[in-house]
């Protein structure tokens, strides 16, 4: 049987410990996919995969992901809120895994809001 | 305009259950999948820590039109996954108390027409461990050849302070996950 390759953990457990002590600081962006019933069965696990994936490609330590409960805008799902460090957050609605992607390359990593996409501006909601 | 995803995976409605979970304050949840041949059956558990719920309220979850949210009135996770499981001749319990955590049972019978199939396993458990790292997941997945088992936990303790979130970690889960399901077989 596949056992986890827990060597492996180290070497990587090794890399990011030497990596942070040239960089001061923490996270500057945060990407949470809200994954409720209401966003599963409209794709969000999708949408989750496709952010994993271009975080990987970009190899961004300051940049982190997140899952969250329904927030009520069921009919807008699957939604992503993108929250850069300083920044207004930015909701995004009806997201699939490509506009995932575009949102992360365009948005995430270069800043560029992403206004055809987006449902508004801060996190308020109903609770 | 919107897209539909069918929620005809098992795998889909783990998620949502576990979603379940995280939202009743679970800390540690466990899923287990175990896979009896001779008698072809398939038995999905999923057991949390969270603030569990009383008999009434068991009664209850699985009315469509029953949710503890506020945000929307129906609550359609666990309906469905009991669906689901009659559907394909099986069965649906939970147990739980007050304070206790709960445990989900599900069992299908595995080569039931409307059986769905398991689906993207490792996309539900990357989506909850790195989406909820603040959380524990022990994934244990029982077939007659073997068992595969992965436990946050003991990642966690390798890993020394660097969080599951990042990039090389998700790149690690991802391809030991897939490996290992692939190796298992498809269910």
């Amino acid at each position: 049987m596949t056992k986890l390759k827990l060597d492996d953990l180290k070497k990587i457990r090794d890399r990011v410990h030497n990596e942070t002590m040239l960089r001061e600081g923490g996270a500057t962006a945060k990407v949470t996919v809200h994954m409720g019933t209401c966003g599963i069965a409209s794709g969000a696990r999708q949408v989750m995969e496709a952010l994993m994936e271009e975080l990987t490609l970009a190899g961004r330590r300051d940049v982190t992901v997140t899952t969250s409960g329904c927030i009520g805008l069921c009919s807008e799902e699957p939604l992503v809120t993108v929250e850069i460090l300083g920044q207004e957050a930015i909701r995004y609605h009806f997201m699939d895994k490509n506009k995932m992607r575009q949102v992360f390359r365009r948005h995430v990593l270069e800043g560029e809001i992403q206004t055809d996409f987006a449902l508004g501006k801060g996190t308020e909601h109903k609770e | 305009m919107q897209q539909v995803v069918d929620v005809d995976e098992l795998s889909l409605h783990i998620l949502d259950i576990a979603e379940n979970a995280l939202a009743a304050g679970a800390k540690v949840i466990e899923i287990v999948l175990t896979l009896s041949r001779p008698v072809g059956r398939l038995i999905i558990d999923i057991i949390d820590d969270g603030r569990g719920m009383d008999a009434e309220t068991q009664n209850r979850v699985t009315d469509p039109f029953y949710t503890t949210r506020t945000t929307r009135r129906v609550g359609l996770g666990l309906a469905l996954f009991k669906q689901a499981a009659e559907a394909a001749g099986g069965s649906f319990r939970i147990q739980s108390n007050p304070g206790r955590g709960a445990r989900v049972t599900a069992e299908f019978e595995l080569g039931h027409w409307d059986r769905a199939p398991l689906g993207n396993m490792a996309g539900t458990l990357l989506t909850l461990m790195v989406g909820r790292s603040d959380v524990d997941f022990i994934y244990r997945q029982v077939v007659p050849e073997g068992e595969f088992v992965l436990d946050t936990r003991m990642v966690k303790e390798e890993l020394g302070g660097v969080p599951l979130a990042d990039p090389d970690v998700i790149l690690f889960l991802k391809e030991n996950l897939s490996a290992a399901l692939a190796e298992l077989g498809p269910i």
